[in-house]
This record gives C-alpha cells, structure tokens and sequence, in this order.
C-alpha cells in the first residue's frame, strides 16, 4: 500500500512524515506517471492558487477525477479541502468538485486571525485539536456528507464516500487519527 | 465563532506561527512594488509576495535609509492578492513591526535589506501574533533567531547583485554546521553552543533531528530557475526572488519558470522546459566590487 501525496506546493513532506510514523509508505506526486504506483491521494495544505495552477499545467485535473472515479480515497487538508470542494468562495474559484460542501477561503481571516481549538469528534480517543492556518471554512454540507469533527456549528472535518476533507492541519499535530481513518477508507 | 483561547499559550502561538511557514514551502515569495505586480506574481505561482516600495537592487543604487515601506502600499497589495502577504520591517524596530502587525501583514521580515534600526538587539519576536523570517549566514545567527522567535529563516544571501554565490556561501555553511552537530556527543554540545553564540536547547534539538526546529528557505541573488534550483538542491525548503523577476526583461514569464523550478527540482528535464527563451535576466554585481559597507549581508548580530 502506498500513498501519493500531491507535491506541487505546500507541507507535503509533513504528511510523508505522518504517514511514516505509522509505517505507511508515501511517494511524491508530482506528474501523471505517478498515479499509478498509489492507492490512496493526499492533497496537502499550502497556497490553493498555486497548486491549482500546476494541477492544470501538469494536466493532472483527469487523472485525479479518473483516480476518484475508481474508487480510491482522496484526502484534501485546508489548501487541499478547497480543491476538492464542490464550490468555492472568496474569491470564487475553479475546484475539482469531488465532495458536495462549499468552501470559503481564508473566511476566518487573515494570518494573525490563525488559531488553535479543539474539536468534538465521532472518532474514538475524545477531542481533538484543530490547527487552523489561514483557513477555510466549510460554510455549506450537502446531503450525503458526513460531519466527522466539529465544534459548536464549526464544522472541520467531513466525509462522503471515498472523499475525505479537512480545513484544520492533522500533520501539523501529534495525532494521527485521521491518518488512521483515512487509511481504513482504502479498499483491502 | 470557535474558541480560540487555546491558540494564546505561547508554545501553541509558536506553532500557529511556524504552521504557516510550513505551509509556504516547496514555493517562491516573490518581491513586488506595486499592485500590479502583486498580481503577476500571483498568476505566476508565487506562494506569498513580498509588499516593499523599491526592490534590493534599488534600494542599493538608492542609497540614503531605506525604512518600512508605505502602509498604503502594502494596504494596496493585500487588496489584491488572495496569497499570504509579507512587508519588511528594519532590524530591531519593535515600532515598525507593531504597526505592521495591527495593519494584518501575514509575515514580516526583518531585514538587512532596510538600514538597521538597532546596531545591537533584534526583535523580541515572542510576543508577535504575526511570524517572523529572518536572515542568517550562519547557524549561530539563525539559532539566535530562532531563540528570539522567529518562525522561519532564510539565507541572507546579498540582496540586489543578481549574483547566488553569498546565498550559496550561507546555505552551504548552515548545513554543514548543522551536520557537524548531528556528529558531536551530547557532552560537547555546550561547548558548541558556546561557540556559535546559540542558545543551548536550539543545540540541542538538531543533534537529534538534524534539521532548524522552523524551516529553512533561501534569498539574496536568485535570478535564473538555475539558481532557484541550487538553492533547493542545497536544503532550502522554498526561495525568495526579490529583483530577479520585476529587473529582468519579461517577469511574468521568469516568474513562471521559478515557480516551475522550483516545483520541479529534481527533474532537470522540467527545469531545462521552464529555462527557454527567458530573455535577459536582471544585470549581476560582482562581489568584490562591492565595499565592506555596501554588502547588507553583514547587517545582523
């Protein structure tokens, strides 16, 4: 079993690291050749403007959608949930439309209005701390998404599928709970 | 609203800071003057743009003082981008870097790049909401940082030559001071800390994990994707461009090709693809025509 972890821009080599700490392997994905060593697809946290424009110019947008279409999960962080989203707002922008939510960028604001808090989670092991850097916001859930972590009406973390995506940064804490839910999602 | 009380302990306002510089690497942070500018860089891929008045190599031919830029203009810049956007405060002047702060840049630099406020003390960069890069030739100057706070560092190069050779000087040199401590028994490394003039724990951490506990980028003298491409190749986690791209014959495109290096570092093919047809880059500086005091480098203590 071997995760790609789209590494266009971003804290890519963070989620590697998360990954290695469960003895999961990981590789960079970079290109379209590399899709196909991998089971499962992490979009990383990072500028959501740049890594669009180098999906687009690594003409990698089919291949996720190809990729998705198989049957394989896809696990968007913060810049990497926004891609993914279904729509996109602040400024309106092109995503991949693979989970039905609409995301606002940077809707809490701008860095100094970054923040840490905890969240209620259906996964075992109690709350969990939420990293939030220049965030988005998941303002809408359409039917059929499911709300993994919230806080209050905040909600962080959601599922519908094969698609998994987060607005807070996992691998910038110890926890590795959502590393582990995403790799159950994969197919035995 | 969440509760963000959580994020005001200083160890958790600590990692909000470098979360962000995480979330900067793998890219290029580009200089503009303008927001025009801002706007080409953004198109381009750049990761975060740098709001300063006049790039390095004006300030260079400039001469006088260069302060932090007007609030108007960096205000401008934040209008319109989308990306994080950074503004360059003098070396140790808390006062800049206030206002700064309340005006919501998402990252200062304080810079050798401006004319040093304090000849002796930089910032206590603790007590910021708001990150701070700093410069550093060497480990012990960026271990001083990091110990005051800053959330990423980057080689000073010397800014404005259009020439990578300090860059590469300062890259090289932090690596392998950082290499020789991974080698050292725990029993040497007060000695050591002693002769970088570094903080003890900061020591202490790389010989466990052989890296700066804050990333690493690279600035001062990139103009080629080549250049770009070393600086990776040498350890730097992300690069600043500042004159290389808006002092070159066609920017948008030179940006393109950085932001395309960058991406593609280890892949000389993709490099080669992003270097053709650039047109001219920006005019270099041969360093031993510049005197002791025209090098910015040496700003920093």
């Amino acid at each position: 079993m071997l995760i790609g972890i789209l590494s266009l821009q971003g804290d890519f080599y963070l989620h590697e690291k998360a990954f290695d700490e469960l003895d999961v392997s990981s590789i960079e994905v970079k290109t379209i050749h590399d899709f196909d060593k991998i089971s499962a697809l992490v979009i990383p946290g990072g500028e959501s403007t740049v890594i669009l424009k180098y999906i687009i110019e690594e003409r990698l947008e089919g291949k996720v959608i190809d990729f998705y279409k198989k049957g394989n999960p896809i696990w968007g962080t913060c810049a990497g949930a926004i891609l993914i989203a279904k729509t996109v707002s602040n400024p309106i922008q092109h995503s991949l439309g693979l989970i039905d939510i609409t995301v606002e960028r940077n809707a809490y604001g701008r860095q100094v209005d970054s923040f840490i808090t905890e969240a209620v989670t259906v996964l075992p092991g109690g709350k969990m701390e939420i990293v939030c850097i220049r965030a988005p916001k998941i303002q809408r859930v359409g039917k059929g998404v499911t709300v993994l972590a919230k806080s209050g009406e905040e909600v962080f973390l959601v599922r519908q599928g094969t698609i998994l995506a987060s607005t807070f940064h996992p691998e910038l804490t110890d926890d590795r709970r959502v590393q582990r839910y995403f790799l159950s999602m994969i197919k035995k | 609203m969440p509760d963000k009380s959580k994020s005001n302990s200083s160890s958790n306002s600590f990692r909000i800071k470098v979360g962000l510089s995480e979330m900067l690497k793998g890219g290029v942070i580009m200089d503009v003057v303008t927001s025009e500018h801002a706007k080409i860089a953004e198109d381009a891929g750049a990761c975060a743009v740098m709001a300063l008045e006049r790039v390095p190599a004006d300030i260079r031919a400039a001469g006088g003082v260069a302060r932090m830029s007007s609030i108007g203009m960096i205000r401008k810049i934040m209008k319109s981008v989308s990306i994080p956007v950074m503004a360059k405060v003098r070396i140790g002047h808390f006062a800049e870097a206030e206002i700064l702060e309340e005006l919501g840049v998402d990252f200062i630099d304080e810079s050798e790049v401006l004319t040093p406020a304090d000849c002796e003390f930089h910032i206590d960069k603790h007590p910021f909401k708001i990150p701070f890069v700093c410069g550093a030739k060497n480990l012990g100057e960026a271990l001083r940082r990091i110990g005051e706070g800053a959330a990423m560092i980057r080689s000073k190069g010397e800014a404005g030559t259009g020439n990578i050779v300090e860059a590469v000087r300062h890259l090289r040199m932090i690596q392998s001071e950082i290499k020789k401590i991974t080698m050292l028994r725990f029993d040497e490394l007060m000695s050591k800390a002693k002769n970088l003039g570094a903080p003890y724990e900061l020591v202490k951490g790389i010989k466990g994990t052989g890296k700066l506990s804050v990333p690493l980028f690279s600035a001062g003298g990139i103009a080629t994707p080549a250049d770009a491409v070393l600086c990776m190749k040498l350890g730097a986690e992300s690069v600043f461009v500042g004159s290389g791209i808006f002092k070159s014959s066609d920017p948008e495109k030179r940006a393109k090709a950085i932001v395309k290096s960058v991406i593609h570092y280890k892949d000389p093919k993709k490099v080669l693809e992003a270097s053709e047809e650039l047109g001219e880059a920006m005019p270099g500086i041969e360093m031993s025509t510049l005197n002791d005091d025209q090098k910015l480098a040496s700003r920093g203590w």
